[in-house]
């Protein structure tokens, strides 16, 4: 939906095709579409513009390098910048949630309705409880929301760990003492504090939130965050921070389509690292925080690293590992190419692969315009699907005859199947100067192949 | 209790924070000088910081540039202008919700992605209707997150209202289909459906939704006769691509903004209006049954704005 910074940068510089050191000119203008970009990506105005200021300082009189465009030399200093702040002065990933303090170590968790407070108290429980092998004891003291503490009751016995049993009409202040209390006795690691969503401007709510943290003393105070947040999050931020406190953030719903600006609000704002972030319904889902991929995500450049990640769990293990024992001996037939196309739609189809890309938003657009779609897929799976099983197993046999009858069986013609074939040529011979590369070496470039990189001219295109 | 308020205070009161921002920051902007380009970028920021989205907040800041460029101008009256401009984009799209006597029920899917709070609404729009003498049923179909159920049955018992459900994680197409039989027997006014709280950008899941709607027109063809989409008013430029996509495959037609009671300040339907046009029937400003407010684009711009 989006245009990514790339793309958009991209066109600033195209008129700009000078070298050297980028002018403040230069910078200036790039830095007009970095705003527009973290803006459309809801990284909040605050933070955009105190963002901005430092890229700007460190882009005027950077050295383009020779083998980029000053586009892109910006878009590095910006993404580098940006992934800094994510991750922290010591750009340290993944900060774990902090246990060094005499059990049971209470953790509470704060947040707005609806931000997944619930959820994640129980996945990081389960996480505590599987990863670093704690005692657990979850309490709800959600006695606004009917049934939240029920939602947890129900979690806990799903994941298998305990729940501070409800008793109706308690205080969460109470409820806080008692589940420490509890926790004490049951010789339990961690407690986690789940309170009732709350606006950061309910005066009530939040001295309740205080009264339970002055109650409990917890040792971290998670701020659970959905990562669709737009530019309240730094209201939000900010009311958190300075009247509960906040000791690491949550970022939930990283599994949707949003570009995750909240994070930056938040990080900014709270100066909090951000621990953990929720990816999907399921109470396995929770993730260690990576600054760069986020930093890419919110920038729109695609995600190399997600893309091969996602490649990895679609192929199917078993197919790969034949693929590769055939590569092995220097084979690439139509079976594998067919194959190969399979797989390549599974990962959301040329739209799907292209998106995780950094820079190919002018590619996608140029496809729309020329007409280049997801079809041609199936046409090349049709095309091969019309072949003999020797003509798929030795291509070599296949002559103008051969092509006529392929290309009515699959309702195309013979220059497509000419192409198809020339395609498959192509990557036969980079398979087997690769077939030496063993098997990570063929991940790797059996992904190129199919995006059309790794030197040759990409085989999808026309 | 305290007194009740009346539905435009109440609306007040919610949108106060974010229109004492606003307003503020045009005050400071502004003492009586001619409008000029930085004026214009500033407001521009004002807007966006509201989540109007950088494309709508240009276009609104572009109209007031051509009629005030250069013109003195004090403070309220770019007020009044913006109230006016963004008032009259979405004056198209305020269409109360209205419930069809000839269906038996009117039946009403309620979709949206997690937490934005689907579930609270449906308790706010049961007790509403019941107390205007409606027979209401609900059919709890979000059978995935624990105690969703258990929840939907004490608003139901708040409104006096039937809710019909099944043990977690039973199929919820099945139980709308019974839900809606059982509401056609019993004639009721109107049935609620609850569903599942899912990302847009899961394909699985958005297949549900369209299950949910191919089992129930099985009974009545014509139904479901609303789709509304519950939108979190904290939720930025994402909500955009939501509606997008639970138009397509759910075929929403309609919204319900919640959560506009923090600082939220919901710009976004600005920016819904100007590419969907999808009507916005209501909002919400709070967690009480009372909260849930006819949309009135008037009052909600002017309050944004801060205008009294």
């Amino acid at each position: 939906m989006f245009e990514s910074l790339t793309g958009r940068l991209g066109e600033v510089f195209d008129r700009l095709r000078k070298r050297g050191a980028l002018s403040e000119a230069d910078v200036n203008e790039a830095m007009r579409e970095v705003r527009v970009a973290l803006l459309e990506a809801d990284v909040a105005l605050p933070v955009v513009k105190s963002f901005v200021d430092s890229v700007r300082a460190r882009a005027v009189g950077a050295q383009v390098l020779k083998s980029v465009t000053p586009g892109q030399q910006v878009v590095k200093i910006v993404n580098d910048r940006l992934t800094e702040i994510l991750g922290g002065e010591d750009g340290a990933e993944g900060q774990e949630i902090d246990l060094n303090a005499v059990p049971p170590v209470p953790i509470l968790m704060v947040g707005l309705q609806g931000s997944g407070k619930t959820t994640t108290t129980a996945k990081i429980a389960l996480r505590l409880k599987d990863r670093d092998k704690r005692k657990v004891l979850m309490a709800s003291l959600d006695v606004r929301r009917p049934a939240a503490q029920e939602q947890l009751r129900v979690l806990g016995e799903q994941i298998g760990v305990a729940t501070l049993p409800i008793i109706e009409g308690q205080l969460p202040v109470d409820i806080a003492k008692r589940a420490m209390q509890a926790g004490r006795l049951q010789g339990a690691d961690v407690v986690m504090l789940d309170t009732a969503g709350r606006l950061h401007i309910d005066e009530a709510m939040m001295s309740e939130a205080r009264a339970v943290r002055d109650a409990t003393g917890p040792h971290e105070t998670l701020l659970v965050v959905d990562a669709l947040t737009g530019q309240d999050a730094v209201n939000v931020a900010r009311q958190f921070k300075e009247q509960i406190g906040v000791t690491g953030i949550v970022m939930t719903r990283m599994d949707g389509d949003g570009r995750g600006g909240a994070a930056l609000s938040m990080r900014y704002i709270t100066g909090a690292p951000i621990k953990l972030i929720g990816v999907g319904e399921k109470m396995d889902a929770l993730e260690t925080f990576h600054p760069g991929r986020i930093a890419s995500r919110i920038l729109g450049m695609g995600d190399i690293v997600s893309l091969v990640e996602k490649a990895a769990e679609t192929l199917e293990k078993d197919e790969a590992e034949k693929l590769a024992a055939k590569m092995k001996k220097g084979e690439f037939d139509l079976d594998d190419l067919a194959t190969q196309l399979r797989q390549m739609k599974k990962l959301g189809g040329m739209q799907g692969v292209l998106s995780m890309l950094p820079g190919v938003g002018k590619i996608q657009k140029q496809m729309a315009e020329g007409g280049v779609d997801e079809k041609i897929i199936n046409r090349q799976e049709a095309i091969i699907g019309s072949m003999t099983r020797a003509e798929r197993r030795n291509p070599k046999v296949i002559h103008a005859s051969r092509k006529r009858r392929i290309a009515a069986g699959s309702g195309t013609k013979v220059e497509d199947v000419n192409r198809l074939l020339k395609q498959h040529m192509q990557m036969a011979d980079m398979m087997k100067k690769m077939s030496r590369m063993g098997e990570k070496g063929f991940m790797r470039s059996g992904l190129a192949n199919m995006l059309g990189g790794g030197g040759g001219r990409p085989p999808f295109g026309r | 209790m305290t007194e009740k308020k009346g539905w435009f205070a109440r609306l007040k009161d919610g949108l106060k924070r974010t229109s004492q921002s606003i307003s503020d920051g045009i005050v400071g902007i502004f003492t009586k000088k001619p409008l000029d380009q930085e004026t214009l970028d500033e407001l521009e920021e004002l807007l966006i910081a509201a989540d109007l989205g950088v494309g709508p907040a240009g276009r609104v800041v572009d109209t007031l540039k051509k009629t005030r460029f250069g013109k003195e101008v004090s403070p309220e009256e770019v007020r009044e202008a913006l109230a006016e401009e963004i008032a009259g984009l979405l004056a198209p799209v305020a269409v109360p919700l209205a419930i069809e006597p000839a269906h038996r029920p009117h039946v009403i899917l309620v979709v949206g992605v997690n937490g934005s709070g689907k579930t609270t609404t449906i308790g706010k729009l049961a007790k509403s209707w019941a107390d205007q003498g409606k027979t209401v049923v609900i059919a709890a179909c979000d059978t995935f997150r624990a105690a969703a159920i258990d929840q939907l049955k004490v608003w139901g018992a708040r409104a006096g209202v039937e809710v019909m459900s099944r043990e977690s994680g039973a199929d919820s197409a099945g139980l709308a289909f019974d839900a809606l039989k059982s509401a056609r027997e019993r004639n009721a006014d109107v049935l609620l459906i609850d569903t599942a709280g899912r990302l847009q950008n899961k394909k699985d899941l958005m297949a549900e939704l369209d299950k949910i709607r191919r089992v129930i027109a099985k009974q009545d063809p014509t139904s479901p006769h609303s789709t509304l989409l519950v939108l979190d008013a904290t939720t930025g430029q994402n909500a955009l691509r939501q509606v997008e996509v639970f138009r397509d495959v759910a075929r929403v037609s309609g919204l319900i903004m919640t959560k506009l009671d923090g600082t939220a300040r919901g710009g976004i339907l600005v920016a819904l209006a100007d590419k969907f046009a999808l009507p916005v029937h209501a909002i919400g400003v709070g967690e009480q049954a009372e909260d849930l407010q006819s949309f009135d684009p008037k009052a909600f711009a002017r309050a944004l704005v801060g205008t009294s």
